[in-house]
């Protein structure tokens, strides 16, 4: 790994000194842009840790909504009794369990079965979370009431943004991101190379599992009421992973193209079609697949640089011929 | 209380299996991870319900205009929404990524045009609610006669498949696309056929479920994961099994929901979904994975 080289420190430097403007903003912004820039960063950080996993591999994952509100709810349950630091850390222990269940059951698999377990995990958690609460504490809905305000929600998920970019920088870098695209390309030459492919689809599952939770510990305090819908409302893994593609998941700031346009979208279509904010969400999505499969990176990449597609047939071709002889 | 628990699991284990077939088809033959199935379910589901409610058209009479409607329904759905995919699919992989995040958009646009038409709530009708007696238990006629249909429409569908020559077709472009365009099969023709067959087969369960369950806008997506549960569990492309994993999840989730808890059916499929995945992932009558 190239610490302490140019072109390590370079880009580590640029970053500090955005994040660090950007800690400014709620000086100079009224409530409502504060409210809006929360949703942006939050945003940033799932689509972000979304690709993490998801861009590489091509395993698509349905399921963000339930690390998410995995994190909510522990904010929810143990908000008034612990310290919140280590509130957040029960959140991150809580968020790994599962993401450790979820990986080493599916992603030994082919990516199918880990697409079809996710997109049913967010149904099995709400309910088994109401049962809970209908059954075992008789009370459906719980109240958080924490001494945070907005602009600390706003900190944390910056500071919280940082330090996952950083990791996507340092990752892509390091061996364990070098396997990861090897993976991607191709896991039956990953294999040969003498990867241990499982085990590393499941560590990164879990790291990008447990920025996905610690977003939710984060931003629970915003809404003061939480119930297992509110929480777990598939709605927020499906606009994940438009903004992800729109943007471009294979990029570390690729999601962050499409998180800026469409947080915003979201918000005017909220507000003037909230009957039929769904069917837009769709139609948009829809759009993105149909007209854009790389997303806003991928359009850039195939107009600059046509030297590169020359290899990725390349490797499409051989792809071919293996499937052809399987 | 057994033999009703067994016999209510055994009807609803039908119903999963019936809809797990038309699943079956769409991913066995169209190479389609179609996400938005258990929508095409609730649809019917739903059209069921107005023509009982407020045209007087019975749910046996309304299957007859339904099938043929959601057949023409899912024809469209591959040829204008699908066919650009396979067309710019490099490989099966590429596929089944891009209907997946198709149909995922699908599903989203069906439950909202649903949602503003009927609005959250849970919805049922009255049609042959009296109680039989079956080896002791009381239940329901409406039960018994989707039971009834299921067994015949699957029955039906199987002997498509075997003893047809599109049938043939349908299983040969199953096996193997490439080959199955040496013997002068239309893949694409045939790809269309069976989404479109499996996607009458789904509306066919919506319109049999509706008459003995409450439905929600929502329940699509629990009906796309447990069709998708008992395709896994019975092994890709194979109808007995599918038939067999469908009546266990069924028992079972009737079992767990008279004696431990109503609230932890979804948690018993997943369990089972867990114990597939875990022990035999290829399916329970499945050739080991290459």
């Amino acid at each position: 790994m190239s610490i302490l080289k140019p072109d390590f420190i370079k880009p580590v430097a640029i970053g500090a000194v955005i994040f660090a403007a950007l800690a400014f903003l709620p000086s100079l912004v009224d409530s409502y842009y504060m409210s809006l820039a929360i949703s942006v960063v939050s945003f940033a950080v799932l689509a972000t840790a979304w690709s993490m996993f998801s861009g590489p591999t091509r395993y698509i994952s349905l399921a963000t909504v339930v690390f998410f509100g995995i994190g909510a709810y522990t904010v929810a349950v143990l908000g008034e009794v612990l310290a919140f630091p280590l509130v957040l850390l029960c959140a991150g222990l809580a968020g790994t369990v599962v993401a450790l269940l979820v990986g080493f059951s599916t992603l030994r698999l082919a990516g199918v079965y880990f697409v079809i377990f996710t997109f049913g995990l967010t149904e099995l958690v709400r309910q088994v979370v109401s049962w809970y609460e209908v059954n075992v504490t008789r009370e459906m809905g719980r109240y958080v009431f924490l001494d945070i305000t907005q602009n600390d929600i706003y900190w944390q998920l910056l500071a919280l943004f940082a330090v996952l970019l950083l990791t996507g920088f340092v990752l892509g870098r390091s061996r364990l991101g070098f396997a990861l695209r090897i993976i991607g390309e191709d896991e039956t030459v990953a294999k040969h190379c003498g990867i241990d492919v499982t085990r590393v689809k499941v560590a990164l599952f879990v790291l990008s599992a447990l920025f996905m939770t610690l977003t939710g510990a984060i931003i629970a305090p915003r809404w003061t009421y939480i119930d297992p819908v509110i929480a777990f409302n598939p709605m927020l893994s499906f606009q994940v992973v438009i903004m992800a593609l729109l943007g471009g998941p294979r990029r570390l700031l690729g999601p962050l193209l499409g998180v800026i346009p469409l947080t915003l979208l979201f918000e005017v279509l909220t507000a003037s079609f909230p009957n039929h904010f769904s069917i837009l969400l769709g139609c948009v999505f829809m759009v993105i697949v149909y007209l854009l499969p790389g997303g806003v990176v991928g359009l850039y990449e195939k107009y600059r640089a046509p030297k590169k597609r020359t290899l990725s047939t390349d490797t499409e071709t051989t792809r071919k011929s293996e499937e052809k002889t399987a | 209380m057994l033999s009703y628990a067994i016999l209510s699991g055994i009807t609803l284990g039908g119903m999963y299996a019936l809809v797990a077939m038309g699943l079956t088809l769409q991913y066995g033959v169209s190479r389609i991870m179609n996400l938005a199935y258990g929508e095409l379910v609730i649809v019917a589901s739903f059209i069921a319900f107005v023509f009982m409610t407020t045209l007087g058209i019975n749910p046996i009479v309304g299957l007859l205009i339904i099938i043929p409607l959601s057949f023409a329904l899912n024809w469209a759905i591959y040829r204008i929404l699908l066919t650009p995919l396979v067309a710019r699919a490099k490989n099966r992989g590429m596929l089944e990524v891009d209907s997946i995040l198709a149909t995922f958009g699908l599903l989203f646009i069906v439950q909202g045009v649903l949602l503003v038409w009927f609005g959250g709530n849970y919805y049922s009708y009255d049609f042959m609610n009296d109680a039989v007696d079956v080896f002791g238990a009381a239940i329901a006629a409406n039960r018994l006669v989707a039971l009834g249909f299921a067994v015949v429409i699957g029955l039906g569908f199987y002997l498509i498949l075997t003893r047809t020559r599109i049938g043939t077709a349908l299983r040969a472009v199953a096996v193997d696309p490439t080959s199955a365009r040496l013997v002068a099969i239309d893949v694409n023709f045939a790809s269309c056929f069976a989404f479109a067959l499996g996607g009458a087969v789904a509306a066919v369960g919506g319109v049999l479920v509706s008459m003995f369950l409450t439905f929600s806008t929502s329940m699509g997506v629990v009906f796309t994961m447990k069709a998708l549960i008992v395709v896994i569990m019975g092994g890709v492309g194979n109808l007995l099994g599918a038939l067999i994993a469908g009546l266990i999840l069924g028992v079972a989730e009737s079992l767990v929901a008279t004696y431990v808890d109503p609230g932890l059916t979804i948690a018993v499929t997943y369990v089972i979904f867990l114990l597939v995945l875990l022990i035999k992932p290829s399916g329970l009558f499945g050739r080991a994975a290459s």
